[in-house]
């Protein structure tokens, strides 16, 4: 079966818990207390009686990200009620927003190697969480929890223009990224402050008419969401392939099998009856509102990367690389600051200090470096007092200590040697110790020189000047 | 004299109370009365568990009701006191919390006497739905109270009670009002706080209060009036010192008289009374002109898409979950369903299920929508109305109060008992009933004034003139 | 229009028993009658009414305050686990 002749369709559903102080409709802090249950009020826990009303500061989120992702923001908005049952929803229904929603129709571009793309938003809205529940570990029943309870979301639906795996997970790195720069979110799956929901189906290639889709929950990672979707296509294809028609469901990503389950479903497609929320008035956004908003957006991803591939002439894929967290471009722009050449601490950065810290499990946030720290590491380097491949070996060593690179050079004794004369007398004895070699430099073999040069850095611990060394050993070698 | 303190108006009883024994004397008088009458009249479901609490000595400053007792209807959520809705699926619910207008009370100093009984979750005109017991019309206890408040208005008129508050989404605070023959207000919807109250039709319910004079009222209301932060609906207009408004006479006042309310099928008795009505206020110096309200008849079916849609979801979180009747077992959808069909009773059920299909998949737009936009129209009528005139002079109920049982068995014709009240709400304006005589069985008939948008001013001014020219107040029943 | 009254009580969480039924499902058909009446008018340019009042933009500050009555609710709730609710098994199957 080849997966050629089709094409995937794929949207993606993202909720994102907004960071204000307190919860949409009532004044209960928003972040999570230990105790369950213990940050609660008689409106997030839906006691007869209780009324909502709304935490302006969601309302002003929302409006970045509508700007920040392209939209129109509406100039007039409600919320509806949508009507279910669950034990994590105490009113039976949540507070969300069906037909008037903060804002619509934006687009996101994402990048990826071979191309870039524009991927449109549907639409953002806010609507309030649910509580929680805890079954694992319970004794004949399911333990609730209500902190979580009215805590904002933001429900960001892209439409179906997302072609394969590879983009959707470019298209959430570039969304995390985009709502990290706003700073109304932490974006962390891990914790459930960011989730996923995808709606994958296939067609023929050259068709319009869209699949059957299958909506696939319990993604949670955006690793999970790219494998999900790989799978789910195959599984799509397979089905048609044997002349099977795709059932439209929800399907539950098993991460350990690597494989998506068919939810048994209970009921038929639900039902929510939404209809305007009675016990929240209109909302109304000034075009003059709009635009105050807009100035209070920082510097988005987009705009950041194309100033750093035209300020410091980075490479496309370096400067993405960079920008696709703030934290990681802020920390950039820092060493920047400090006078360290762009592309070597782009290199250090992502090559030499992330493979350090992913081997300890380690983020940049928690990292004991400064980006003071590594600018000056990498200003030893330009002065040489060391050599790049020693300085490879001082960089572990921060990471562990916090130490500044002088301090760790001066107490290691790693100052390379610039000394000639020193060098010079190594040189000899190494050519001494090394007739073949020599021979086979003689008679033409150029890469006996790197050997001889291996050697003398082996003699000196690795602390000779490498070009020096070079250039000292040809000398000699010639005269000989 | 000691033995008629439960007589008091609300006003005689704010001269009264000007020491702790004299509240002891009247709150003593009051049980008593309650002991002697409610087993007849069956008004209240508890009595305040707290009471022994009221500990405060003498009037703060700014207390307006300092140990006044307001009697509440059991809709209305008190903190550490049973609020059952008279319904099987709050039995045992105990509120953490005061509603805002029983926390104004207390902030004036009012002592909190007893929960009022109704109909389940405020679905009723007759007081019989309750999942407790009916209560019973004072003036004969073979007939109905009226509903949903109908405790609140048998207990006041019984001398049970120096006022309540009752709550009004369709008529529930102004019917029972007029088969009791007392003084009920539904004021303009936002003038007072909705949090605190269990709601049923959350863009129709407000809470008012229900006396045994127009003056009692004005003085209640101005009590538990007021914007609230917690409640989004909730008006910031200024309340106005409401018994500044009466006065004796009706110079100047428009009166309108709707036409679609005076035709075939109203009681003889009742439409007589009215025109009397009409008659008196002339006399007082107000013009009467014919009005009209085109779209009248269609309020019982607007009201019973809307208020039944937004009744069902409501409702909807009476689950077992939290807080009330839970059925035990093991699967948790079998605990919805029968924690429900057994906590709620016939017609909380039927009004749940005609909300839940008018709001479901395919339907919304032919009904919800539907109802909706004739609720414009209906709104529209009462706006062209009152540029006409100031007030809108109807009969609040089409009979006088019907026998226990009579209309148990045909819930429509019970939904018409609302035919005069029911726009009102949907319109969002205030309205008050009086009384204006009795019939030949010696039953109350009452008449309706609807006002502007937050004029509740004129409604007390004109009820006032024509109260204190006919003093109908002064005629008690018989208990 | 006739309610099909078994798919609606499934909506609406209601295990109505036999007995039940019948009068039911009459009441509702009369009731359905009578708002059919709604149908004569010519509502299409006529914008719906969901507010009464002309209120809009009310908001509040975001600012925390804690309103703690986790205690209280738990003392009288049908069933808890320390200071959890607690329900019958929820299962989330696939």
């Amino acid at each position: 079966m080849s997966l050629e002749k089709y094409e995937s369709v794929i949207g993606l559903e993202v909720h994102v818990q907004l960071k204000t102080k307190s919860k949409i409709f009532c004044a209960c802090p928003a972040e999570f207390g230990a105790e369950p249950n213990s940050q609660t009020c008689p409106i997030c826990l839906g006691l007869p009686g209780s009324l909502p009303v709304l935490n302006e500061q969601a309302l002003y989120y929302a409006i970045k990200v509508g700007l920040a992702l392209n939209c129109t923001i509406s100039g007039r908005l409600k919320f509806d009620r949508k009507n279910y049952f669950y034990p994590d929803l105490p009113k039976a229904y949540q507070i969300s927003q069906y037909d008037m929603p903060v804002s619509h129709h934006g687009h996101l571009n994402i990048e990826l190697k071979e191309s870039k793309r524009k991927i449109g938003i549907t639409r953002a809205h806010l609507e309030e969480d649910a509580g929680k529940l805890i079954h694992e570990g319970v004794k004949d029943g399911s333990l609730v929890d209500y902190n979580r309870c009215g805590t904002p979301l933001l429900e960001i639906v892209s439409e179906p223009d997302l072609r394969s795996p590879e983009e959707a997970y470019e298209y959430l790195t570039t969304l995390k990224a985009v709502l990290q720069y706003l700073d109304v979110s932490d974006c962390n799956m891990e914790k459930g402050s960011l989730r996923c929901d995808a709606n994958v189906s296939i067609r023929l290639k050259g068709t319009e008419k869209l699949g059957t889709k299958a909506e696939i929950k319990n993604l949670n990672s955006f690793k999970a969401v790219a494998k999900a979707i790989q799978y789910e296509i195959e599984r799509q294809a397979e089905m048609l392939e044997s002349g099977n028609r795709i059932i439209q469901e929800t399907r539950l990503w098993n991460d350990e099998k690597g494989q998506t389950f068919s939810m048994r479903s209970k009921e038929e497609a639900h039902d929510y009856r939404y209809f305007p929320e009675p016990d929240l008035v209109p909302f109304t956004i000034s075009r003059e509102k709009v635009e105050e908003v807009r100035k209070t957006l920082p510097e988005l991803p987009q705009a950041r990367e194309e100033r750093i591939i035209s300020s410091y002439k980075l490479s496309n894929y370096d400067a993405h690389v960079l920008v696709a967290d703030k934290f990681l471009a802020d920390y950039f722009e820092a060493c920047i600051k400090e006078g360290a050449d762009p592309k070597k601490v782009s290199n250090w950065l992502t090559t030499e200090l992330f493979g350090l810290l992913n081997a300890k499990k380690e983020t940049l946030e928690t990292c004991k470096v400064s980006a003071k720290q590594l600018s000056k590491l990498i200003f030893l380097i330009d002065k040489q007092v060391i050599s790049g491949k020693i300085a490879k070996e001082v960089l572990p060593i921060m990471v562990d200590t916090g130490k500044d690179p002088e301090d760790i050079v001066k107490e290691k004794g790693l100052v390379q040697l610039t000394d000639t004369k020193f060098i010079e007398d190594i040189a000899k004895k190494v050519i001494e110790a090394n007739p073949k070699t020599v021979a086979d430099f003689k008679a033409g073999k150029s890469q006996a020189l790197g050997f001889l040069v291996g050697q003398l850095m082996k003699e000196t611990k690795g602390k000779a000047n490498p070009a020096l060394a070079n250039q000292i050993l040809e000398k000699h070698l010639h005269a000989l | 004299m000691a033995q008629d303190l439960f007589r008091m108006t609300l006003k005689e009883s704010q001269r009264y109370l000007s020491s702790k024994e004299n509240f002891d004397l009247l709150v003593g008088s009051l049980s008593l009365r309650a002991k002697e009458i409610d087993p007849k009249v069956k008004a209240y479901l508890s009595f305040n568990p707290n009471g022994k609490n009221f500990s405060d000595k003498s009037p703060k400053p700014g207390q307006k009701l300092w140990g006044v007792p307001v009697s509440i209807k059991d809709n209305i959520c008190t903190d550490g006191w049973e609020t059952t809705c008279s319904s099987k699926i709050l039995k045992g619910y105990i509120p953490p919390y005061d509603a805002t207008v029983v926390r104004k009370l207390k902030e004036n100093g009012a002592y909190l006497f007893a929960k009022c009984n109704m109909d389940e979750f405020a679905f009723g005109s007759s007081c019989e739905s309750s999942a407790y017991h009916p209560s019973v019309n004072p003036w004969d206890l073979s007939r109905v109270p009226g509903g949903s408040s109908g405790g609140s208005a048998a207990c006041v008129a019984a001398d049970e009670a120096i006022c309540s508050l009752g709550t009004d989404t369709g008529g529930s605070i102004r019917q029972p009002a007029s088969l009791c023959g007392v003084v009920g207000m539904k004021p303009t919807y936002g003038r007072v706080s909705r949090f605190g109250l269990v709601a049923f039709g959350s863009s129709l319910d407000q809470i008012g209060p229900i006396t045994k004079t127009v003056e009692d009222n004005a003085i209640l209301l101005g009590a538990i009036a007021g914007y609230d932060p917690l409640d989004s609906t909730s008006v910031n207009i200024e309340v106005p010192d409401y018994t500044k408004a009466l006065v004796k006479d009706a110079k100047g006042l428009k009166i309108g008289l709707p036409r679609e309310y005076f035709v075939k099928g109203i009681n003889s008795e009742v439409e007589a009374a009215v025109r009397e009505v009409a008659k008196v206020y002339k006399q007082l110096g107000a013009e009467i002109k014919e009005i009209s309200l085109p779209h009248s008849k269609y309020g019982i079916a607007v009201y019973y898409v809307v208020a039944t849609a937004e009744a069902s979801s409501n409702l909807a979180r009476f689950d077992g979950v939290e807080y009330g009747y839970r059925y035990n077992t093991d699967d948790l959808l079998e605990m919805y369903v029968e924690t429900r069909d057994q906590g709620f009773g016939q017609e909380a059920k039927r009004r749940i299920l005609l909300g839940t299909f008018v709001l479901s998949a395919g339907y919304y737009d032919a009904y919800y929508l539907r109802a909706q936009k004739v609720r414009t129209l209906i709104k529209k009528d009462f706006e062209n109305a009152f540029k006409e005139v100031d007030v809108i002079l109807s009969p609040t109920s089409p009979t006088t109060a019907f026998k226990l049982g009579e209309k148990t068995d045909d819930p429509l014709s019970m939904y018409l008992s609302d035919i005069y009240t029911i726009t009102v709400n949907l319109a969002g304006v205030p309205a008050l009933s009086v009384p204006c005589g009795f019939d030949s069985k010696g039953l109350p008939i009452g008449f309706q004034l609807m006002g502007k948008y937050f004029d509740e001013t004129t409604l007390y001014r004109s009820a006032y003139a024509y109260e204190q020219t006919m003093h109908w107040y002064e005629k008690k029943p018989k208990l | 229009m006739k309610m099909d009254i078994i798919k609606v009580a499934q909506l609406a969480r209601l295990n109505l028993k036999e007995n039940e039924k019948e009068k039911l499902n009459k009441d509702l058909e009369s009731i359905l009658n009578y708002v059919a009446q709604l149908d004569e008018l010519d509502t299409k340019a006529i914008e719906p009414t969901s507010h009464v009042l002309n209120l809009e933009n009310v908001y509040r500050k975001d600012i925390v305050k804690a309103w703690p009555v986790r205690d209280q609710l738990l003392k009288f709730a049908p069933k808890v686990e320390g200071k959890f609710f607690k329900v019958p098994k929820v299962i989330e199957e696939a």
